[in-house]
């Protein structure tokens, strides 16, 4: 949809620029967005994206430069002056009372007056409405933490909404939904766009922009570095823009050769804790020198299945074998010293302590070996000196052992588990989520980092619920829906099928 | 805008913040204090006075400081872990009682040096045996530690009343309380200490369990911090998933973690009972439990924090006591409000100065 040219952009940044001590976040920020429209900012972690938008959204000031909302010069001191100027956030990790219901979440903050009553009323209506105008079905009385992560990312837009919002951000949205919830999403910004909102989407996912966006712009390094057309521009030059450098976006790998089996799991049944079955009966092989990778709607059974071989969940029954030997019930302790490496799922939760210093994430989890400390000292200059050959090897950026993790990018994050994993030399590697917000460079870093431990005979489980991911890396594909391995297929097997068999409708 | 995020450097953290909130509290008390119509500064001046301005005055202030050390530290080994150990007044209290079945044991036969050993492992191994059942119901059960430390400082309260009244009084008399511990059982004052500064040491009971609490300062840094059971302390403190992704044992670490809290809280009563009044009576730990729990917070859970809160609480206690004593207005209750604000200030709102602080820094410190 193309918008008029007599009708005034929805923002206009000029000059935006923003420093923090040594670092230019934003450097002479230009950018209009044009009124109803999706207009897309891509760039890799640490390029400015969201310094620019917390700027628009008044959680910071500008050092320099100028906001102009619909034609008019608007100071944005605090996100409250952005809600009046009619702009309306959905941030990445959800601001939501996990136990307060949808409605009691969307007025939070706008009750009007003393006594909820009035308050309540209003927004059950005001609900209603936006539910029918925009196809955002919610039921107000559920209680948020009941809800998936996509009708708790809907209460959000709702909550902008309800706030007024004309223009909405949404950063990373897709970044903790399943295919399905994202391709709602998408529809639902469509009927948004539609009716005449303006939308900026924030994300590193080239498919996204190229599947919703009428225009993109590419930061790098704190620059703006271009603008296009959706339509006039492709994935490869996109990728290109926000690297500085060609990218290579299929991993380019030879045929495998698997030899001995590695992992054995046999009739094995998860239980979560609340006691419902996730995993059912599940038996697969992995072999030395494959990738196999497990496909599946987030939430049927994958992630149990991994805590349950990496020793995190006891399983309710069954066995898991590592050449041969039953491990079944081992704590991940004892698994890593025959032979397990672990790429969590969640780097934040599990696979990395944010507070502490980088090298003290680096030994996490073999911090009982020798080379780390004799008997039961720690030998902090050992512990640095394994830190240090890491991040030179895995270009873990900033260069920097004793920084606190918290400080490192995503990707960066990301890397030092990858390196901590890979270095120990696991016979079995299991990675789950590999590239979870992690930007474009360090995913085909890492990729190529997983195929090279696949080429030097080991044996890789790969569960990731980005299908690309799947399909790109695995030398076998299985297919869980429902706690259930519904099959098992060739990387070549079309989207469409996989698709079908995740939704449980084929085999 | 958020500021929580920003970095500060060390000296700001953990040297002009505490300080801060230091001054505030001391203001918010000298009004406190002008309020019932004495001077402030004068106020300040006797307690100052009262706490350093003599060697027996530092002897009672270091004397008050050693149990706050002992208390801190076992609160912060605990807190590393994630574990609120609310129990170090019980822990303290009946590790009193090992500590002084060792002296009545030992104390006519050995001098006090070869007593002194086992009064340090009978203490702890009877203050960690009352942090076991709570660290037990933590670990296997998931009890919170904060309740069942509580009830157990109770429990214990009414044990050792009912040991000292019934089992441990001396025939014959009407206190509470065991024989008085012979020499061999008796830790010396350090009036060699106090007087190398040129003080008298007085009346104070100022003794050797500081060198004590000093020396467990290093070992617990050592462990915190230079060992691989002191890092799974941590992990578990700082992320429970990631311990348990790391194959670090809960059970096992959280139980451990608690002996070793309880160890150090039961190491609190060498000072009073061995050091001070060579005799084990009821009530000795007189709340140094909880002061514990404020020098913790207030140190940060590092060891020089804890040893400089510590003195600090020292300082308040003694200087407390001779001020009262100098201005009558000034009461009992008037000294505990003004610890109540350091705790306030220091403890409980120690960031309350920080998005302040962080503005300026922007301003004017990163040029």
């Amino acid at each position: 949809m193309s918008p008029s040219p007599t009708v005034a952009p929805a923002i206009e940044l000029i000059g935006i620029d923003k420093k923090f001590g040594a670092v230019h976040a934003n450097k002479n920020i230009n950018l209009t967005v044009a009124k109803g429209s999706i207009h897309g900012i891509i760039g890799e972690n640490g390029a400015g994206k969201s310094t620019l938008m917390s700027i628009l959204y008044g959680f910071y000031q500008a050092d320099g430069g100028a906001i102009r909302i619909n034609g008019k010069d608007t100071v944005i001191h605090d996100s409250q002056a952005a809600i009046t100027a009619g702009i309306g956030m959905v941030h990445q990790h959800f601001m939501l009372v996990e136990n307060f219901s949808v409605l009691e979440n969307v007025i939070l903050g706008v009750e009007g007056g003393a006594l909820l009553g009035r308050g309540v009323s209003d927004a059950r209506s005001a609900l209603k409405r936006l539910e029918a105008d925009y196809g955002l079905e919610v039921d107000p009385d559920a209680i948020i933490e009941e809800l998936p992560v996509g009708l708790q990312q809907r209460v959000e837009i709702l909550k902008a909404l309800y706030r007024g919002a004309e223009i909405l951000i949404l950063d990373e949205p897709t970044g903790v939904l399943t295919p399905a919830e994202a391709d709602h999403l998408f529809r639902i910004l469509g009927v948004l766009r539609d009716q005449g909102k303006t939308i900026i989407l924030i994300t590193h996912k080239l498919r996204e922009i190229m599947a919703i966006t009428d225009t993109v712009s590419v930061m790098r390094r704190g620059e703006m570095v271009a603008t296009r057309q959706t339509s006039g521009t492709t994935v490869e030059e996109l990728a290109e823009l926000m690297v500085g450098r060609r990218v290579l976006l299929r991993v380019e790998k030879g045929p495998a050769a698997p030899s001995d089996v590695v992992l054995s799991v046999r009739n094995l049944t998860v239980k979560d804790g609340r006691g419902v079955t996730m995993v059912d009966n599940v038996s697969f092989d992995v072999r030395a020198g494959e990738v196999v990778g497990i496909a599946g709607v987030a939430g049927n059974g994958q992630s149990e299945l991994l805590e349950a071989i990496t020793g995190i969940r006891k399983p309710a029954s069954g066995e898991i074998f590592i050449h041969g030997q039953s491990v079944t019930g081992l704590d991940a302790a004892r698994l890593r010293t025959l032979g397990l490496g672990h790429i969590p799922e969640d780097r934040h939760h599990m696979g990395l302590v944010l507070g502490f210093e980088e090298s003290e994430n680096s030994i996490l989890g073999y911090h009982r070996e020798g080379r780390y400390g004799r008997g039961p000292l720690l030998d902090l200059d050992a512990c640095r000196d394994d830190a240090k050959a890491k991040i030179e090897k895995y270009d873990i950026r900033p260069p920097n052992c004793r920084l606190k993790t918290a400080n490192f990018s995503g990707g960066n994050q990301q890397k030092i588990v990858v390196a901590r994993e890979i270095e120990h030399d696991p016979a079995l590697l299991v990675v789950g989520q590999p590239t979870r917000g992690v930007d474009i460079g360090a995913i085909e870093f890492i990729h190529r980092r997983l195929i090279a431990m696949r080429d030097a005979g080991k044996a890789v489980l790969l569960v990731s619920v980005e299908l690309d991911e799947i399909r790109s890396l695995s030398d076998r594909i299985l297919v869980m829906f429902a706690g259930h391995v519904v099959g098992e297929k060739t990387p070549d097997t079309g989207e469409q099928t996989l698709g079908l068999m995740m939704a449980g409708i084929a085999a | 805008m958020s500021t929580a995020s920003v970095p500060l450097p060390n000296w700001i953290t953990y040297g002009l913040m505490p300080f801060l909130n230091l001054v505030v509290a001391f203001l918010i008390s000298g009004v406190v204090v002008w309020f019932i119509g004495e001077s402030p500064l004068e106020a300040v001046k006797l307690l100052l006075q009262g706490a350093l301005g003599n060697g027996e005055g530092i002897g009672f202030t270091l004397y008050y400081a050693t149990n706050f050390i002992f208390t801190g530290l076992s609160v912060a080994v605990a807190y590393h872990a994630g574990l609120f150990n609310i129990g170090s007044e019980g822990q303290a209290y009946v590790g009193g009682l090992g500590a002084a079945l060792a002296s009545l044991a030992l104390d006519h036969y050995v001098p006090w040096y070869v007593t002194m050993p086992f009064a340090v492992i009978g203490a702890a191994i009877f203050g960690a045996a009352w942090a076991l059942i709570p660290a037990w119901l933590q670990a296997k059960r998931g009890s919170h530690i904060v309740i069942t430390t509580i009830m157990f400082n109770f429990i214990g309260a009414a044990m050792m009343v009912y040991l000292l009244v019934h089992v441990l009084i001396v025939p014959g008399k009407m206190a509470p309380e065991t024989r008085v511990f012979l020499e061999g059982g008796q830790l010396p004052k350090l009036d060699w200490l106090i007087a190398m500064f040129g003080g008298k040491i007085g009346a104070a009971p100022f003794n050797v369990s500081f060198l004590i609490a000093l020396f467990m300062c290093v070992v617990v840094w050592a462990l915190i911090w230079r060992t691989k059971f002191g890092y799974e302390i941590r992990t578990l403190g700082a992320s429970p998933t990631a311990a348990i992704y790391a194959g670090i044992p809960y059970v096992k670490t959280v139980i451990l973690t608690m002996l070793i809290s309880g160890g150090l809280a039961g190491m609190m009563a060498l000072n009073p009972v061995l050091g001070a009044s060579a005799r084990l009576q009821v009530e000795f730990v007189g709340g140094a439990g909880f002061v514990g729990i404020a020098v913790s917070l207030m140190g940060r859970s590092h060891p020089i924090g804890i040893v400089l809160a510590a003195i600090l609480f020292g300082v308040l206690y003694q200087g407390g006591d001779a001020l009262s004593f100098d201005m009558p207005k000034i009461t009992r209750d008037m000294i505990v409000v003004i610890q109540g604000l350091v705790v306030l200030f220091a403890g409980a709102l120690e960031y309350m100065f920080r998005p302040a602080i962080v503005r300026v820094w922007q301003r004017f410190g990163k040029a």
